[in-house]
């Protein structure tokens, strides 16, 4: 007699494993505006199919709770019907047996409580709040709304100049974002539901590798305004670029000895390479817009005096300062601000770390340039103090693999507490109080708290300080810019509301944030100071689609770039991200489901041809 | 060209061609459901769904283009499968009680299951129920809407108001109106043009048809109607009658047999409207009134609700002078109840139009100037006289013509071509040269304006002074004009706009053709009336000129601004929603 069997998995299991997949897939690819109701309901019976049935809150609590949200989204509700729902799912939340009850009733009660104002338009106007607005995942997603479904197809043609231009008409970085966008556009690409999103950006980098010089559209009859522009970063220089093309003259006052922002002193050459930053720079400068560099505003010049000389003004000066941990020893020698050494590397003035042992500080994308441009400068050693996990890191996952891959070494869940300075003030050591990973915060992100372990010392010669950058906001404070928390107060409009005439946009008002950002921040300026001016110009392209083509869409992998290895890139700033090939981009691009001609739209938002 | 082949026919058409029209071409008719051409090609239906060899997946013929090489089959076993249950599901949430629906006999939906020879309906039944304001002048009924999308494109791409919207997502998605609003409280222009676009029976005008019949059948009331001139050249279409037997003297003879008492011709207060709203243009140029903004006309109650909604700022630029309708209202229940010896409030004053926006313009606050309730009682659409013909079974191609009642219709070929687009313009011209030189111009001096262009424009010369019209229609190129005009683009003096496209001739209370605009047909048959006319000019009207000897005296007098004219600030007009995006700024 057999006591035990090897458990093997039977063929109708084999295909719901497969479904979960698809599922986790779909839901990746989840469309935004969904209504609320509807999705809860949705989920309640996915949760409902879950359960084992032994416990009565879990078994028939949850069916009166699908029982309920039916009706509200099918208008036999009342709101004593909402208060039942909210009642009922507190029950089964307090008392299912297992999370599979009481976490499926948690759901529905997240949803009635966050989303309150929308069951109650269904129970009285039998609607919902939401809908869907933009349907055209990819293009909802950027910033910039940048027309990528189009630009795709056109890079599937070879038509790569005009694939640029396209790109131009909503975003005059295509070379910058083609090689460091986050790409948030990727993020619920439709088709996830298939196989795995489109490799938007590397498609974008096929098209400006191989576009050639693109000359930038002409502009239109000189208006004979002018507009002052703070800041000659990817904002600064997106809002001067429009304002040109409107027939505006812009004018850039730049604090720094040259343009690019955060694209030439917060990111390192290796990903942004600075010849490949001018390539954009020189085009958008082509349209005429003046600068003048080594000008700040604050010292040389006032906000005030730019608003009388000028018909108006755009601020976009960033996010520059530096933050401190606020630990003691943190002013010895040798201790650097993360803003301060990228810019020093911005302008050519490059540390030698050569022999030297370097830890970073934070867990940021800054921090990982920090840790990575440290490699590259010869540090003997390079470890990057974190006090959460590294999962919990807030630097892309693949920039945190990178750097490791480069011989860094994560120090997570460990809280900088001291800096150990020698006689002569030299920084020598870090010091750390290892950290346990606690409760889930108000923030949705576990937090950390301390060990029952003791501090540990870890011998450093230099400490990066990357825990953040702030706004240097003061001096429009005291001009009458309004300022709140450390950021300039600008509506959505980009308009400040106090002060006409004045626009702000970009990592100064949303705080550190993207560059994609940045850019749509400046095109929003551009239009609005237009307007502001008197004027309704548009931004068009003429660039023709070419159609969407009919295949059958079978499952086909995702072409990902490939990198230089470790060993090889980490000696030098030289890029490291290898384009793809011909076929590559070839492939890559027909995967496009081009939402823009199929589904919803065709029918609404495919394409907005000018703004 | 591109060669492709289409149930083993080869073909050759130009580059671009979509499938359907490829197909059409050769004589293979793709059948099909939401599509409307230029207008909604989204492939929703999935209707004109065709085979493409080697692909697994069938593609809509709307909206895909032909390429070279391409082998596609129409009727193959899958597609036939696949278009007859696509319509099954089309039915599964379709109240198809056809035999108490206005579009029987002219629906898409009827007719494509017919077509498909569907006899049963296999999938249960889900409609939706959502309650409607029943005495509102546009009735939506959403257990019938088949979520064509026709009406919300009409609504954004032609009329550039976005009333119509998707509401609500996945499988409870539906049309409503847009923003969460009622469409009370929405700046809905009433001009019809989704009813009109709309395949099946979810869209439809107010039914008044019941309460003109108890009506008649009451002895108390003295029925007086006029008939509007765009109602001419389309009231035979949904008969069955051809053109040359659907004439005005048919029609009357029709209503006659129904039971109205007094039948008249709307082309007589049109003639008002031209002394009316002639004297005003001439006195507004004088008076510099006119020199950043043009006059606009303020026939067209649809444009009237557009300007107030849209740009409510420029509602002192309407031409005071009512309707043709409206004026015909307050004359019927002042000075023809006078020549009629009775009180006003014993007539029921009825109107015949092409027009869905008159049934709200009739039953505004302002519009009872002569005293005895609403000026004009009751509005009923070319559609709604022709049912109430139907359902009398008047034998209409039998009937001897009869002239309209005397005095008041008699209208001149001015009159009549205010059924087109351009044609109130032509018609205002036509006498204000005559007013302003005192003799008459060559009547087809103007005809320049004519023809079915969204936006035309013109210079004449009166009497040395240069007019600068326009004439737009379609309330999405109403909005271009408009644009224009307040960015300093164009100037103009003088402005008509018509909110449907091509004018009354093309209304949204006109018979109904599905996927085919007969506006321009229609506006042939009012300028061949005008150029038979023995009267060609508003001010040579008999009718026209009695009334001013006796009654008024003069245009423009205290008595015409009393009864002629109207306060369009005199009412509310829900405002447009403010938008981030302007819809008609953005090719969608």
């Amino acid at each position: 007699m057999n006591r035990l069997t090897i458990a093997s998995t039977n063929q109708a299991q084999v295909v719901v494993e497969g479904l979960y997949k698809d599922l986790e897939r779909r839901i990746v690819a989840s469309p935004p505006g969904l209504c609320p109701v509807d999705m809860a309901a949705s989920f309640l019976k996915l949760c409902h199919a879950q359960t084992c049935g032994k416990c009565v809150p879990c078994r028939v609590g949850l069916s009166q709770l699908e029982k309920l949200l039916e009706d509200v989204l099918t208008g036999k509700a009342t709101m004593e019907t909402v208060d039942l729902i909210e009642k009922t799912a507190r029950v089964i939340v307090a008392s299912a047996d297992c999370a599979i009850g009481y976490e499926a009733a948690n759901m529905v009660l997240k949803s009635v409580r966050g989303n309150r104002e929308d069951y109650e338009e269904h129970v009285h106007n039998g609607r919902c709040t939401c809908s869907l607005n933009q349907p055209v995942p990819c293009v909802a997603l950027c910033p910039a709304r940048v027309d990528i479904p189009g630009y795709i197809a056109l890079v599937s043609k070879g038509r790569y100049a005009d694939a640029v231009r396209l790109i131009r008409k909503d975003n005059p970085f295509p070379t910058a974002c083609a090689l460091i966008c986050e790409h948030p556009c990727e993020a619920r690409c439709r088709r996830n539901m298939i196989d795995d999103s489109v490799n938007i950006r590397g498609l974008k980098q096929y098209a400006v590798d191989h576009a050639g010089v693109v000359p930038a559209p002409a502009n239109a009859p000189s208006t004979g305004k002018r507009v002052a522009i703070v800041g000659g970063g990817p904002g600064g220089l997106s809002a001067a670029y429009y304002l040109q093309l409107m027939g505006h003259h812009a004018v850039i006052f730049e604090k720094q000895p040259k343009l690019g922002g955060m694209l030439r002193y917060g990111i390192p050459n290796y990903r942004l390479p600075r010849k490949r930053l001018e390539e954009d720079i020189d085009i958008i400068l082509s349209t005429g817009v003046e600068v003048h560099t080594g000008v700040s505003i604050g010292e040389q010049m006032s906000v005030a005096d730019l608003r009388q000389e000028y018909d108006a003004v755009y601020i976009a000066i960033g996010a520059h300062t530096d933050k401190k941990v606020g630990i003691p020893g943190e002013d010895s020698k040798n201790v650097i601000s993360a803003v301060e050494m990228l810019r020093n590397i911005g302008n050519d003035v490059m540390p030698d770390f050569t022999g030297k042992r370097v830890a970073v500080i934070g867990g940021g994308n800054v921090a990982m340039d920090e840790a990575r441009s440290s490699v590259r400068l010869g540090a003997e050693s390079v470890c990057v103090a974190y006090r959460r996990r590294k999962v919990d890191m807030t630097a892309l996952p693949e920039e945190v693999e990178g750097a490791i891959a480069e011989g860094c070494d994560i120090l997570e869940l460990q809280a900088p507490t001291r800096i150990e300075a020698d006689e002569e003030g030299n920084v020598c050591a870090l010091w750390v109080q290892p950290q346990i990973i606690g409760p889930v915060g108000r923030d949705g992100r576990p937090g950390p708290q301390k060990a029952n372990k003791e501090e540990k010392r870890v011998p450093v010669d230099i400490v990066i300080v990357a825990i953040g950058q702030g706004i240097a906001s003061q001096h429009f404070a005291e001009h009458g810019v309004p300022v709140k928390r450390g950021v300039i107060d600008a509506m959505q409009t980009s308009g400040v509301e106090s002060v006409p005439g004045v626009f702000a946009g970009g990592d100064c008002v949303t705080g550190p944030a993207t560059v994609i950002r940045a850019i749509a921040a400046g095109k929003v300026a551009a239009a609005n100071i237009d307007e502001y001016l008197g004027f309704h110009h548009s931004i068009s392209c003429d660039v023709e689609i070419p159609q969407a083509r009919l295949d059958d869409r079978p499952p086909c992998g995702r072409v990902n770039m490939a990198e230089l290895s470790a060993e090889e890139r980490k000696h030098n700033f030289e890029p490291f991200e290898c384009g793809m090939t011909e076929q590559e981009a070839c492939q890559e691009s027909s995967r496009c489901l081009r939402c823009d001609h199929f589904g919803y739209g065709v029918f609404k938002g495919g394409r907005v041809i000018k703004w | 060209m591109v060669t492709l082949t289409i149930d083993r026919k080869q073909i050759s058409v130009p580059e671009g061609t979509t499938i359907l029209d490829a197909a059409k071409s050769s004589g293979i008719p793709i059948p099909s459901l939401c599509y409307l051409k230029e207008i909604n090609e989204i492939g929703a239906c999935r209707v004109c769904v065709v085979e493409m060899e080697g692909k697994d997946k069938l593609i809509t013929a709307c909206n895909n283009v032909v390429e070279d090489g391409m082998v596609l089959y129409t009727n193959s076993p899958k597609v036939r499968e696949v278009r007859r249950t696509n319509v099954e599901f089309i039915l599964s949430q379709h109240d198809s009680h056809c035999a108490s629906c206005v579009r029987s006999g002219n629906c898409a939906l009827q007719t494509i299951s017919n077509d498909l020879g569907i006899t049963s309906e296999p999938y249960e039944k889900f409609l939706t129920h959502t309650p409607w304001k029943k005495d509102f002048p546009l009735i939506r009924d959403y257990a019938k809407c088949i979520k064509c999308m026709r009406c919300v494109q009409i609504c954004d791409k032609v009329q550039s108001l976005n009333v119509w919207d998707i509401s609500n997502t996945g499988s409870h998605t539906t049309v409503d109106v847009s923003h969460n609003r009622r469409i009370e409280d929405a700046d809905c222009s009433l001009c019809g043009q989704c009813i009109t676009h709309c395949p099946v029976g979810a869209l439809r005008e107010r039914d008044d048809t019941q309460k003109m019949f108890e009506i008649l059948a009451d002895p108390e009331k003295i029925t007086v109607v006029q008939v509007a001139p765009a109602v001419r050249a389309a009231w035979g279409e949904a008969l069955g009658l051809p053109r040359e037997k659907a004439t005005m003297g048919r029609l009357v003879a029709a209503m006659r047999r129904i039971g109205f008492n007094h039948i008249f011709d709307t082309n007589f207060s049109a003639d008002l409207t031209i002394m009316e709203e002639g004297s005003e243009f001439i006195a507004r140029m004088k008076n510099h009134s006119l020199d950043r903004y043009p006059m606009f006309t303020s026939c067209c109650p649809g444009w009237v609700r557009f300007l107030k909604s849209q740009y409510p700022e420029l509602v002192p630029q309407l031409s005071s002078a009512k309707s043709p309708q409206q004026m015909f209202g307050s004359v019927i229940k002042s000075y023809y109840a006078e020549m009629l010896g009775v009180a006003p409030e014993k007539i029921f004053s009825v109107s015949v139009m092409p027009c869905t926006a008159k049934k709200g313009e009739a039953e505004l606050p302002s519009m009872n100037s002569a005293g005895a309730g609403q000026d004009v009682d009751l509005v009923l659409t070319t559609r709604e006289i022709v049912r109430m013909i139907r359902a009398e079974h008047i034998l209409v191609e039998d009937l001897p013509e009869e002239a309209c009642d005397l005095p008041l219709g008699i209208g001149t070929g001015a009159g009549v071509i205010f059924g087109a687009t351009g044609g109130v313009m032509e018609a205002a011209l036509r006498t204000a040269a005559y007013m302003v030189t005192g003799k008459n111009p060559d009547p087809d001096s103007f005809k320049e304006i004519r023809g079915m262009d969204g936006w035309k424009e013109a210079v004449f010369d009166l009497s040395g002074t240069p007019i600068r019209v326009a004439v737009a229609s379609g309330l999405g190129n109403a909005r271009r004009l408009i644009r224009a005009l307040r960015r300093g683009d164009v100037h103009y003096d003088f402005v008509e706009i018509m909110a449907c496209p091509g004018g009354c001739v093309g209304g949204g209370g006109q018979p109904i053709h599905d996927s085919e605009e007969l506006a321009e047909t229609r506006a042939e048959n009012l300028y061949g009336l005008d150029r038979i006319s023995n009267l060609r000019f508003s001010h040579e009207n008999p009718s026209i000129q009695k009334i001013y000897r006796e009654y008024f005296h003069q245009p423009l007098s205290e008595k015409s601004h009393h009864l002629l004219h109207t306060d369009h600030e005199a009412w509310e007009m829900p405002s447009a929603p403010s938008l981030e995006l302007d819809p008609s700024e953005y090719l969608w």
